[in-house]
Order: structure tokens, then C-alpha cells, then sequence
């Protein structure tokens, strides 16, 4: 739980829904606007590991019958978190339904490779064209920092804006919203180099998208370019972002979960409402809830999206994430702090490309959860093919606060249990470091039960330093005085 | 919290108070070493600081749905100096706005999603340094000179852990929380213990993501603190790895380069900060520099003060299995501890998958046994059988004029369950009484029958108002016909059935009725399944079971007439004058009894 990406589609509709209802902090020099905004133009076109790339694309002809709408001129780009599309030639513009569709088809479900990352494209965005002069494309960055906000504004906006940081205005708005600048202040520091005659229709536009970024808890807002073509008299403009990155945070969902999904619900992008199936779900809010994708290249393995379920439901921490499924180096550690230091400790040793997964259980599990998160991970390690130099699984943790050790650690002998043989076929060395409540017993029980089953393990308890077990699997020669636990 | 001040020696506890918006308690019972003491218990802030005008501190617990509200209220008290706030996923902009109004007010928050803290000898927060046994192995019951700052509350333990290995103890320790934006940070807390001249050697634990450590590079370098740190940032893997992770705390995630732990690992060092190689190195360094500060005579190892004994809650020395007690209940039926709930060591979803039916639970719960099939359908014939038996019987009757005086459910239907005993319904226990007894007897069935007129009783089971030999009780044709084709032997049914030849012989309806029926069926059932001993049977019989089925199948009968009095909407009942006769005495004319109507005594 934390600041999340969340798709461009989504926050174009955030943006869309709420520019003109989240409550301004102070009156911008435009009139408050009588009408909302359309329903925003936003074709999402998911495509699914088995799907029918062709079956997908009719589809979406009958969820957005504007795509069909006569001679009408298309953008299409995937919508997956990733950075400078253009760059990597993911940008498809002006392009007509049939070619926009070809465009997609090509590349629905494609491995493609961006920067340091290889991924597949699943998710692809497709909007109407905005023909414009180059002289109307902005900048503008909002984000969050301890003081305040930052806006960060620059006239010359698009694909080559550079260094911002170096170029843009810059204007911190402060956490007491009754600091908020006034329309004059806003106007000299980030407007500085932009004709008067734009002012009053930009500062409006700014105060208004401030107001989006409080009202619905952004951390991080990118537009870029941001078009703002004003009416003849300069009284009102059209404002296109065409494209942008955002961050929400998460934790506020029980502030803004209904303002997110009401911007997000069929009405608010102008689908016509499906008849309801039998089936449908009923949503807790109007529309479906905010969803927080995975990075580009990082799909949720199934496994991870059963951790990311059961942790869901419960009051307690469990968490997953796949970092090389054939790697040597196993984890299995309590706790978000430790579980930090023993992948530093894994990377330092020389590790780092062989660490299979990051992940912790903290917040005083089950024995029943412990052992299907205990579970979950030794399949994984034991699905991968052998390593003639085997494996090596790390069952750690720090001192615990309140968590019964020997509870948590009864779920894991659990899984241990179910898999044992396969661990002495593999070759896996397994070294444990824990303590807290009532670790004697667990650490008794976990040794007793490797002498049983036969496994290569080494057990230490609290005289043994956090992550000190790290070394000593892993580096060469490296050695320790403090003895084995003794049970 | 009580427990660590009593250890710590403390003459009474740290807390004055509990604010508790819900619910009506006024005090609350706590442990006081061996004893027990009351804190007040407030439902409303305002109370609690016009009660305890010496009070600054609060610990607050509350969720991080409720967090900020009630901590914007606490700041709202000049008297209040320090907030800590425990909870996890306070939204990022609310954790802002708090510490930008405590910022104004000078006030130190500690948190959130934060352990607390922990002053060893004087004070701590929630659950720092966990239980009392790790309290006592880390020393925390007394100060040392190393004083700490961490951002996460479990790596906080390692380092009290790592301090009083290798030095004489920890002076004060501090985790700020692993959210993006603490209340206070790295540099708040060094420069108190910059300031504080007991702390004598300063450690911090920082963390990949946020530019705080930088502050206190800053003021290092500035010379604002001069005591030896030691120092290093968790995360290094980071940097590392090809792809972005999100590690366990919301804030640990670097947005540029000077966020990464390796950067911050590296500036720190070129500050002069203690920083070891890998985080593995961190007691070794520890310990030189604490021996360094020995011999330059900062600071003086004092004397171990004896190792404070605290008594082990009841409930944990129970988890570890250090104590036993006798127990009040017994229960050897069902188990609703564990993951699954159990019947009889049947767990729930079994009970459903193997479609067992109510039958099956039945058996599970009132015999402890799965039964054969054809022993729980037929407790399930029963209960089918007996479900109702029309409005105008005692029970039914009871029932439907407690309902229509506008009575519950439960009220209703208990009126028509009081009415069970010998007379109504009761014949199943006695028919199975009687027919058992004359059976095991050896009587013949025809002196069975002599007996019993001889003694003047009517044999229950037998007879019935309207039904005879040539218009039988369909219900009785259907027990029959199933025990004959499913159960083993019915020797019990047959005596009953040639008892019931003899009585017909005598007059038409006095035929084998369905109480009679179900009860010597039930006795073949429990003496024949082969799934009781001699024993049982009897035993069960004794309990008075047979009556239980009655009871259960009734009672939907029961529930029944209750719901159709309430569909009705019929009124309150009473009874017409003209169906009683009132025959009162006449108390000019002597006694009752001597008015010349004849009373007879049964």
C-alpha cells in the first residue's frame, strides 16, 4: 500500500470527471463552467494471453461505436506504464480506425523490448487524433513532496521537452491549503514566458487540475503535452492532454475509492450499459474499482496474484514478487525491514542476478496462511529446473514484536513436509535465522524436523546477526563463531 | 506498556489514561507486576485533559481510517507535546497535513506505521521491543549510552538485539516509520540525541527512498553534531535489480539516485559517518566504536543492576505449554477452534461433500458416529414423520394462542414444546419402555398384554381413534415397509406386531400406532445397527433420545403454525364462555365437595 501507477486510461478519465467538479481551493479568474466535460473518448483494449487479437478489436467497435464515426482520425499506443513510447516507436497518430486497428493488431500480445525491459504488450489505449499547433503544447508536472506540492510548468511542452527540471517554472504549493497562491502569483512564477493573453484560460486550467490532484490524491501527475487551444475571446479553451502519467495513492482509496471509480464507470465513458448479466458483479462503488498495474514487464504470475489475494484478506503482510523464477537464491524471510536486508545481503555476496523472489510475512499470520505462503514459494523454487550447483533457500526473519514464532514456523514445516524429497533432489540448502516469541520451540521444531526428512539445513536463533546467515551460505570461506542452535 | 515500567521500576505506570470513543467503560483493568490496577477510561478527549492537566504525550492507536481526524483533535491541546501514531496506510496527503500543523506547534510525531519507541529504564510505546522475554534479553528494563534512530519498528528489535551485544546497552531508540512522510524524521531525533548529554554514541538506520539522511549528512558536516555515528541505509539491492520492486514500506522506493541506499551509504561515509561494508559488519563496527568510546573514557560501563522478573501472561505461558488447568466444560461433540469447524472430528466441508444430510449430523452430534446410511435416513423418516400432526393437538394448540397474545418466535414455540411429556408425545418413550422391558422379559406377547390390563395401564403405542386393522395408518405401512427392507433384523417390530394381534383380537383400533411404531424400530435401530454396544443402547434409550427426535421434528411443525398465525394476522384468542362450564362452589352451603356433585380422585 503506497503511491501506485495507475494506467493513462485511467487517469485521463479521473481528469476528464472531475476537472470541472473537484471543489477549486480558490475561484480561478474563468467563470465556474455551467456543463461537464463528455464523456471522455477512451478506447482500453486489453488483450489476454490466449485472446482472439481480431475478436478483441470487434469488440471494442461495439463498446466505443465512436471508433466507426466517419473519417475520424486515431492515436494508438500501448497503456502499460511505459516510459517514452515515442522513442521506442510504440506512438501510432493519425491513423485511421482501420489502421489504428492493424497498428494494434501487430502488436497485441507481442514481446517487446523497451529500454532494459522485456514484456508483453497487452494493454493498448486508442483516442481521437487532436490536430494542433505546435505553439499550444505545455508541460506540466505536478508532484508531491514533504513541504508541499510542486507545479512544474513550461511553455515548451511535447516529445523533446528535455530537462525539465533545469527548464520548467516551478511553483511549491503548500500542505495548508490556506496558503494556497492567488491567480496573480500563479500566473507570474509559472507563466512567465506565455503570452498574457493565455493567462486567465491556463491558470484556470492549472487551479482546476490542482483541485483533481488534491480532491483525488494523486502523488504524481505528468502531462505531456498538455494542449490548450483558447476561443477567440479568450474566455474559455479546449484543454487536450494527450499524454500522461500519474500515481494515486492507494492508501487513500477510503477517501477517493468512490470519486476513482465514478470517473471510471460505464456513464463516464459513454458506454452504453450492457444489459446485466446474471453474472454481473456488483461493485461497491458507482463504477469498477481503481485498478494498480504491475510494471512493464513484471505480469503478475499467478502465484503472485494468489499472495496478492490472500494478503488482501487479511490483516496480516504477505507479499510476492518474482525477480528470477530459475535463480539459486531463495527467500523466505518475516518481515518488511528484514526482508530488505537479506536481499542486500544476497546482492553484496555476489547474488543478485541469481535471487529468485522478494517477499515477507509479517503482521502475525496464520499457521494456515504461513504455510500457503510457504507453500506458494517452494513450488515455485522446485517447479524451476535443477541447478547442478543446487539451491539455496533462506528461511529468515528478524526478532519478531508479537508474532508467535513457533506458529508461524509449524506452517512452514508444513510445507517443508510436502515437499522433501523433491528439496534433497534439488539439492537445496536451507539456513534459518529467527527469533521473537517463543523461538526456541520453533527453531527445536523446524530442526527436529529436518533431521527427520532428511534436509541440509543449518538453524540459528537471535545470537546469530539478522541477515549474518547470508555470508555464510553464499560467501566462500566466510565464517562465524556464533554456534548453531542447539534445541 | 505497564509491564515495562514495572520492570523499569516505575512507582506507578506511565499511562494516566485511555480516551475510548466507543462504548461505556470507565475503567480498565490492567497488570501491575503480580497485581492489578484500574486506569481511567475516557469516551471523550476533552475529559481526559481537563482530568489530567500533567499529561503530553499520547500514543495513539487508532486505525488509519480514524488516525487523522483524532490527531488533528489532539494537537487542538496546548498541554500536548508528542504524538506517536501506530497505524498502518494513513493516506499520504492527511500524514502531510498532520505534520505540517504539528511542524507550527512544535510538536513531535512519532509515526505513523510506526512500532513506537522505547527510552530502556523509563518509558516505551506500544509493543517496542517486543515481548517481556526479549525485553529482559536485549536489557532494555535499564539505559545504556547508544542511542538509535530507525525507520522500520522490526529492524528496530535487530538493533536493540545488536546493541546490547556488543555495547553496554541502548540509551534510547526511535522508529520514525516506514511511510513516505514521517511526522518527524532522522534529523529531528539526532539532534535531540546530539543535545542529550547521556546519549553518547548515535546509530541510524535508514532506508532506500526519501533525501532525509542527507539532513543529517548536513548537519554533520555543519558541525551541529559532533557524536560518533554509525550509521548504514537498507536497500541496497535496489540498485541492483532490473526491474522496480516496491519493498515492504511505502516509502522505500528511490526516485532518483540520491534516494538509493548505495548513494547514501557512500555520502555518509565521505561524511564521517561510521558505515560499514554490508549490513553483516554493522555488530563488529558497533562494538569497535563503543570499545573506542571506552577507552577514551566517554563512556564508563556501569554496573548490571539484577535482572527484573516480571510474571508470564496466563494465555502465552498456555501458547507455550508451560501451565496447565483444570477445565470447567467439557465439550466431546463439536470443535469450532480451529480452521474448520468439526463435528464430531468431521470437518465441515466433509460433512457437505459426502452430502451426509441432516441424518448424518445427527448421528455425528447426538451419537458421535457416522451411522449407516440407512440407519441416518431413517432418524431422517422420523423427523419427517413427526414433523406435524395438525392445529388441534395440545402442542400445535399451545403454540397458535401464544403466538395470536402476539408473542416471538421462540416464545410461541416453546409454549407448544412444554406441552412433550408423558402424555403428549411421550408415548414414544414409554411404548420403546414397555415393549423393551416385556421383550427382554421373555414374555409372550399375549401375557404382555394380560399384565398390563392386570395393572390397570394402557400399553402406550397402541391404539388409535380412528384408524384399525381395515383402514390402516398409512405412516405406520411406511416404517415398516422400510425397516423390514433395510434394517438387519427388526425383532423388536415383529414382537410389537404380534402384540399388536392380540389387542385386535379384542377391539379394531387398537393397532400398532405410529409412536409405537417409530419407537420399537428406533430400539431395533440402536440394539441391531451394530454401531452401539449393549450398553448404549440402554443408555440411550434412558436418556431420553426418543423424546429428542420428537422434540426436534415437532418443532418445525411448531414453527410452522407460529408462521401461519403471523401470515393470518389473526387477533389475540379467547375462549367462548358458552365451551366452559362453571360449576363454582357454594360457599353458604359447607365445603366443596359437599354441594352433591361427586369429584373423582384418580
Amino acid at each position: 500500500m503506497s503511491a501506485k501507477a495507475i494506467l493513462e486510461t485511467d487517469g485521463k478519465a479521473i481528469l476528464n470527471y472531475h476537472l470541472t467538479r473537484a471543489p477549486v481551493i480558490k475561484p480561478t479568474p474563468l467563470p465556474p463552467t455551467k456543463t461537464h466535460n463528455p464523456p471522455a473518448r477512451l478506447a482500453s483494449l486489453y488483450f489476454p494471453a490466449d485472446a482472439d487479437v481480431n475478436g478483441v478489436l470487434d469488440q471494442a467497435e461495439a463498446t466505443y461505436p465512436w471508433l466507426l464515426a466517419p473519417g475520424i482520425k486515431l492515436v494508438a499506443k500501448p497503456d502499460q506504464l511505459i516510459k517514452r513510447r515515442g522513442k521506442s516507436g510504440l506512438l501510432a497518430l493519425n491513423k485511421t480506425w482501420p489502421e489504428a486497428k492493424a497498428w494494434v493488431a501487430e502488436r497485441a500480445g507481442k514481446l517487446q523490448h523497451v529500454e532494459t525491459v522485456d514484456g508483453y504488450l497487452r494493454n493498448f489505449l486508442v483516442e481521437p487524433f487532436v490536430p494542433h499547433p505546435q505553439d499550444t503544447e505545455y508541460y506540466i508536472n505536478i508532484n508531491s513532496v514533504r513541504e508541499g506540492d510542486w507545479i512544474l510548468f513550461t511553455h515548451e511542452g511535447g516529445v523533446d521537452v528535455g530537462d525539465v527540471d533545469e527548464k520548467a517554472e516551478k511553483l511549491l504549493i503548500p500542505v495548508d491549503l490556506k496558503e494556497y497562491p492567488s491567480n496573480e502569483q500563479i500566473a507570474a512564477v509559472l507563466l512567465k514566458k506565455v503570452p498574457k493573453g493565455v493567462h486567465n484560460v491556463l491558470v484556470d486550467f492549472i487551479s482546476r487540475l490542482y483541485a483533481v490532484y488534491v480532491d483525488c490524491q494523486f502523488t504524481y501527475l505528468e502531462i505531456n503535452p498538455l494542449v490548450v487551444i483558447p476561443n477567440a475571446d479568450a474566455t474559455s479553451a479546449e484543454v487536450h492532454f494527450l499524454d500522461l502519467a500519474a500515481k494515486l495513492d492507494q492508501t487513500a482509496e477510503f477517501e477517493c475509492g468512490s470519486k476513482w471509480a465514478v470517473a471510471r464507470s460505464n456513464a463516464a465513458l459513454g458506454i452504453a450499459a450492457a444489459p446485466s448479466s446474471a453474472g454481473a458483479k456488483i461493485n461497491i462503488d458507482a463504477g469498477p474499482p481503481m485498478e494498480f498495474p504491475a510494471p512493464f514487464g513484471r505480469e503478475l504470475s499467478k502465484e503472485e496474484a494468489y499472495i496478492a489475494d490472500l494478503d488482501a484478506k487479511t490483516g496480516a503482510s504477505l507479499k510476492l514478487t518474482i525477480l528470477n523464477a530459475t535463480g539459486r537464491v531463495w527467500t523466505l524471510v518475516a518481515g518488511g525491514g528484514a526482508s530488505v536486508v537479506y536481499a542486500d545481503a544476497i546482492a553484496s555476496a555476489g547474488f543478485a542476478g541469481e535471487l529468485a523472489n522478494y517477499g515477507e510475512y509479517s503482521g502475525a499470520p496464520t499457521e494456515g496462511q504461513t504455510f500457503q505462503y510457504a507453500k506458494t514459494v517452494l513450488d515455485l523454487m522446485l517447479r524451476a529446473p535443477q541447478n547442478p550447483q543446487g539451491k539455496v533457500l533462506f528461511i529468515g526473519g528478524g526478532i519478531a514484536n508479537f508474532t508467535n514464532v513457533a506458529s508461524t514456523f509449524k506452517g512452514v514445516i508444513r510445507a517443508l513436509r510436502e515437499v522433501a524429497p523433491v528439496l534433497v533432489q534439488h539439492n537445496v540448502q536451507i539456513w534459518v535465522r529467527r527469533a521473537g516469541p517463543n523461538y526456541q520451540e520453533g527453531l527445536k521444531n523446524i530442526k527436529s524436523a529436518a533431521q527427520e526428512l532428511g534436509l541440509n539445513m543449518h538453524v540459528y536463533g537471535p545470537n546469530m546477526h539478522v541477515s549474518g546467515i547470508v555470508p555464510l551460505a553464499l560467501t566462500p570461506g566466510y565464517k562465524s563463531d556464533v554456534p548453531e542452535f542447539e534445541g | 506498556m505497564l509491564d515495562f515500567d514495572f520492570i523499569c521500576k516505575r512507582t506507578t505506570p506511565s499511562v494516566a489514561g485511555i480516551i475510548y470513543t466507543f462504548g461505556g467503560q470507565f475503567v480498565s483493568k490492567m497488570y501491575w507486576g503480580t497485581s492489578e490496577t484500574l486506569l481511567p477510561v475516557y469516551q471523550s478527549t476533552d475529559k481526559a485533559f481537563a482530568k489530567h492537566t500533567e499529561v503530553d504525550t499520547v500514543v495513539n492507536f487508532a486505525s488509519s481510517r480514524s488516525v487523522f481526524q483524532s490527531t488533528m483533535e489532539l494537537m487542538e491541546y496546548p498541554q500536548v507535546k508528542c504524538i506517536a501514531i501506530i497505524a498502518e496506510g494513513v493516506p499520504e496527503r492527511r500524514a502531510r497535513e498532520i505534520l505540517h500543523v504539528a511542524q507550527k506547534k512544535g510538536i513531535t510525531i512519532i509515526g505513523p506505521a510506526t512500532v513506537g519507541g522505547i527510552k530502556p529504564g523509563a518509558f516505551k510505546i506500544g509493543n517496542t521491543g517486543g515481548m517481556m522475554d526479549n525485553i529482559v534479553a536485549s536489557k532494555l528494563y535499564r539505559p545504556g549510552s547508544v542511542a538509535y534512530v530507525s525507520k522500520s519498528g522490526g529492524m528496530s528489535n535487530e538493533l536493540n538485539n545488536i546493541v546490547s551485544l556488543t555495547t553496554d546497552g541502548v540509551y534510547e531508540g526511535v522508529a520514525i516509520g516506514g511511510d513516505r512522510y514521517p511526522g518527524t524524521t532522522f534529523i529531528d531525533h539526532m539532534l535531540r540525541f546530539q543535545d542529550d548529554p547521556n546519549a553518547k554514541i548515535l546509530l541510524m538506520l535508514g532506508e532506500v527512498g526519501g533525501v532525509e539522511e542527507y539532513r543529517v549528512i548536513e548537519a554533520v558536516k555543519s558541525g551541529r553534531i559532533t557524536k560518533p555515528i554509525i550509521a548504514w541505509a537498507i536497500g541496497t539491492v535496489a540498485s541492483m535489480l532490473k526491474t522496480e520492486v516496491q519493498f515492504g514500506h511505502a516509502g522505500s522506493f528511490a526516485n532518483s539516485q540520491l534516494e538509493t541506499a548505495a548513494m547514501k551509504n557512500k555520502q555518509m561515509k565521505e561524511a564521517g559517518f561510521f558505515v560499514p561494508d554490508t549490513f553483516e559488519d554493522m555488530p563488529s563496527l558497533v562494538a569497535s566504536v563503543y570499545q573506542q568510546m571506552v577507552k577514551k573514557g566517554v563512556v564508563t560501563p556501569q554496573r548490571e543492576p539484577l535482572v527484573p522478573k516480571i510474571p508470564m501472561d496466563y494465555s502465552w505461558a498456555q501458547e507455550l505449554g508451560l501451565i496447565r488447568k483444570p477445565t470447567a466444560f467439557i465439550s466431546t461433540i463439536s470443535d469450532d477452534r480451529g480452521q474448520e469447524l468439526l463435528y464430531a472430528g468431521m470437518p465441515i466441508s466433509e460433512v457437505f461433500k459426502d452430502n451426509i444430510g441432516i441424518g448424518g449430523v445427527m448421528s455425528l452430534l447426538w451419537f458421535r458416529r457416522r451411522l449407516p446410511d440407512y440407519a441416518s435416513r431413517f432418524l431422517e423418516m422420523v423427523l419427517m414423520l413427526t414433523a406435524d400432526h395438525g392445529p388441534a393437538v395440545s402442542g400445535a394448540m399451545n403454540t397458535i394462542i401464544t403466538t395470536r397474545a402476539g408473542k416471538d418466535l421462540i416464545s410461541s414455540l416453546v409454549a407448544g414444546l412444554l406441552t412433550i411429556g408423558s402424555r403428549f408425545g411421550g408415548a414414544l418413550d414409554g411404548a420403546a419402555e414397555e415393549f423393551t422391558k416385556a421383550y427382554d422379559k421373555g414374555l409372550s406377547p399375549r401375557d404382555f398384554v394380560d399384565t398390563m390390563r392386570k395393572e390397570n395401564k394402557l400399553i402406550p403405542g397402541i391404539g388409535h381413534r380412528v384408524k384399525s386393522r381395515n383402514n390402516p395408518d398409512l405412516r405406520v405401512e411406511l416404517v415398516k415397509e422400510y425397516v423390514k427392507k433395510n434394517f438387519p433384523t427388526s425383532k423388536l417390530l415383529d414382537y410389537a406386531i404380534a402384540v399388536e394381534t392380540v389387542t385386535t383380537s379384542k377391539k379394531d383400533n387398537l393397532i400398532l400406532n405410529v409412536d409405537g411404531c417409530i419407537a420399537v424400530c428406533f430400539v431395533d435401530l440402536l440394539r441391531n445397527s451394530g454401531a452401539f454396544s449393549a450398553e448404549e443402547a440402554e443408555d440411550y434409550l434412558k436418556m431420553g433420545v426418543l423424546n429428542g427426535l420428537f422434540v426436534l421434528g415437532r418443532s418445525i411443525g411448531l414453527i410452522a403454525h407460529f408462521l401461519d398465525q403471523k401470515r393470518l394476522r389473526t387477533g389475540l384468542y379467547r375462549h367462548p364462555w358458552d365451551d366452559i362450564s362453571y360449576l363454582l362452589p357454594q360457599l353458604a352451603k359447607g365445603n366443596p365437595g359437599s354441594e352433591g356433585r361427586v369429584e373423582v380422585n384418580l
